[in-house]
């Protein structure tokens, strides 16, 4: 019994940060109403930059998470005042490509940059871990989805107090009524792709400490964050903290009851049964 | 988007449709092997582009997921011929028959529930995903460790048991190409053709005109299914291999949409010119990568080059070239 509730516990930790990658593919959406499917890609290049800044400068990845969010919330910035602002409106299937494109490119840079090889980062605590009452829970893990909470808690407080993160709400409300209060709606989006970005850096970074890195798994957490927030309800924040979770400890159990090559199995069970029972998600409002 | 109705081609445009099938028909006697395999790529590329232009090009219903359908097409035919000695056309038949009915009833399911755009793409892949991970685990098909195909060495082409040289398959692909042209050319004349664009440009307003759209949508992504699964028997037997790691995989789905988005989706030739396109992008900088010996630059460039034409020609490469060569009529 002890067995499945440091299973389950282990989950919930890992799906924090589940829940916090999920979260910067939700608000995109949320505001932007595109799909970023380079999502997963966003990630892995957020890992690499952290994994790099740990093993040049000796630095903690902790330490490191402010300027690996930063740089990706620069890079997201850019890139959505530079391409994916053009394509607002278009048809599905031209953005869609578009990202697909933008996500080949991340790919094949860190393969180019750091190899196709797995790597992980090195830590003195790596192998340390917290005994309560029993249970047993490794302390990167707790260390890591407390980074998530804390950066959940940060995206919050930005939507819900400062005046850019209600200007933003105000757009992805009403996008007309935001351009004729005379917001500028195409600088607000730029801002909003950044913000999920350095979500999905800070998100990146705290992955780094439970798993390895290698180029060609970000098109299976692009994935993953899809499934989460589908899961969740898409554009809903708690929602995708909540998916995240779910996900978490459905995966973890499913990977140590029947086997691990059947985790994701689960998870897809799980999105096309929320899918058809509540295409709104759990937490979601129907549109 | 205009209806042409009358069929209007022009004589400068069935000429270079006749040069294009004359082309295609005689070009493996002029070229070498290598080029011949080449081609078989381009032509599975093209036709699975078809397939799938039914569905999201005429009627708008936009799946990410039909490698699902080109799996059960290959599985179908590939087992019933490994275990029952069943000739590949008639396991072609079920894999058909097999990939008709999942698609029906996940279109049923989507539809019925109001799953639409991006969330029936992403639901389509999960049914992609999730039987995916379950063949992995089938004893039957060989599990994750893969089915096999017998090969034997013929002094002669077999077409009924498929076994034979790619010059064979070429040609049984270009017959399939060409078929789904015409067909297709005569689906968007019919009144579904019609009932499916109407629907792609205004589903509220084709259902206050009567049509009955869930039916017609689900039709098309049957139809749809149902073509992509004679690519995958066929693949199976081409490459005489299965995994279904590599045969459903959300890569092989996302590769037969990028053809008919960069040819030009909802037109006859592009997802021909889109796989023709690709194919030869994707030959070229896996040569000059493999020159260079940088790992992931094949991938890099081709990246660009998709970013490159999605920026300057968003609609895609046919409806720009058909200006530049002044084919009027041709969709």
């Amino acid at each position: 019994m002890l067995t499945y509730v440091n299973i389950v516990v282990a989950g919930l930790l890992t799906g924090c940060v589940y829940g916090l990658m999920a979260l910067g593919l939700s608000v995109i959406f949320g505001v932007i109403r595109i799909v970023n499917f380079a999502h997963g890609e966003m990630m892995v290049v957020a890992m690499y930059a952290a994994l790099f800044l740990n093993q040049r400068l000796g630095l903690d990845p902790f330490v490191v998470m402010p300027a690996v969010a930063a740089g990706l919330f620069l890079a997201g910035y850019a890139l959505q005042r530079g391409l994916i602002n053009r394509y607002i409106g278009r048809p599905e299937h031209q953005q869609f490509l578009l990202l697909l494109a933008v996500s080949i490119m991340l790919t094949s840079s860190t393969l180019m940059a750091f190899g196709p090889d797995a790597r992980s980062v090195q830590l003195d605590y790596a192998y340390d871990s917290f005994e309560i009452g029993g249970l047993l829970v490794d302390k990167v893990r707790v260390l890591a989805a407390l980074g998530a909470v804390v950066g959940a808690v940060m995206l919050w407080m930005f939507f819900r107090f400062t005046r850019t993160g209600k200007s933003i709400r105000a757009c992805a409300d009403n996008q007309v009524g935001a351009q004729v209060v005379g917001l500028d709606v195409k600088r607000l989006y730029a801002v909003t792709f950044g913000v999920g970005a350095a979500c999905v850096g800070v998100a990146g970074t705290l992955l780094l400490l439970l798993v390895d890195v290698q180029p060609y798994i970000a098109a299976d957490y692009t994935l993953l964050a899809f499934t989460i927030v589908i899961v969740g309800g898409l554009g809903s924040m708690p929602g995708a903290l909540l998916g995240g979770l779910l996900v978490g400890v459905s995966e973890a159990l499913s990977g140590f009851i029947i086997m691990p090559s059947l985790k994701s199995l689960f998870s897809f069970a799980l999105l096309i049964v929320v899918l058809l029972a509540r295409p709104q998600g759990l937490v979601g409002r129907r549109a | 988007m205009m209806l042409d109705i009358q069929s209007g081609v022009s004589r400068r445009s069935a000429f270079a449709i006749g040069l294009f099938v004359v082309v295609m028909l005689v070009l493996p006697l002029l070229v070498n092997a290598y080029v011949v395999s080449v081609l078989v790529v381009v032509l599975f590329s093209a036709y699975l582009g078809q397939a799938w232009n039914v569905m999201m090009g005429f009627a708008g219903q936009l799946s990410l997921g039909n490698a699902l359908y080109v799996g059960l097409g290959a599985y179908a035919s590939a087992a019933l011929f490994v275990h029952y000695g069943l000739p590949p056309w008639i396991g072609m038949l079920a894999g058909m028959a097999a990939a008709g009915i999942a698609a029906s009833l996940i279109a049923a399911l989507s539809f019925r529930f109001g799953v639409t755009g991006v969330y029936f793409a992403l639901l389509t892949i999960s049914f992609a995903e999730f039987t995916r991970i379950a063949f992995d685990h089938v004893d039957w098909i060989g599990g994750s460790s893969g089915l096999f195909l017998p090969v034997v060495t013929l002094d002669h082409d077999d077409l009924l048991h498929l076994r034979g040289s790619p010059a064979m398959f070429y040609y049984v692909l270009l017959a399939l190409v060409l078929s789904a042209l015409a067909f297709s050319h005569l689906l968007l004349r019919r009144r579904v053709g019609l009932y499916w664009q109407a629907i792609r440009e205004d589903q509220a307003a084709a259902q206050a005109l009567g049509i009955d759209v869930f039916r017609y949508k689900i039709a098309a992504v049957a139809l749809s299914a149902v073509m992509t699964a004679v690519a995958g028997g066929l693949m199976a037997f081409y490459d005489n291999n299965l995994y279904p790691d590599t045969i459903f995989a959300v890569s092989r789905s996302i590769d037969i949409i990028i053809a008919p988005i960069i040819g030009g989706l909802g037109t006859l030739f592009g997802p021909i010119l889109g796989a023709i396109v690709l194919t030869m992008l994707s030959e070229t900088t896996t040569n000059v990568s493999a020159s260079l010996g940088v790992n992931g630059l094949k991938q890099w460039i081709y990246g660009a080059s998709l970013l490159v034409i999605v920026m300057l020609q968003p609609a895609g490469l046919w409806p720009w070239l058909k200006s530049v060569l002044k084919l009027d009529g041709v969709r």
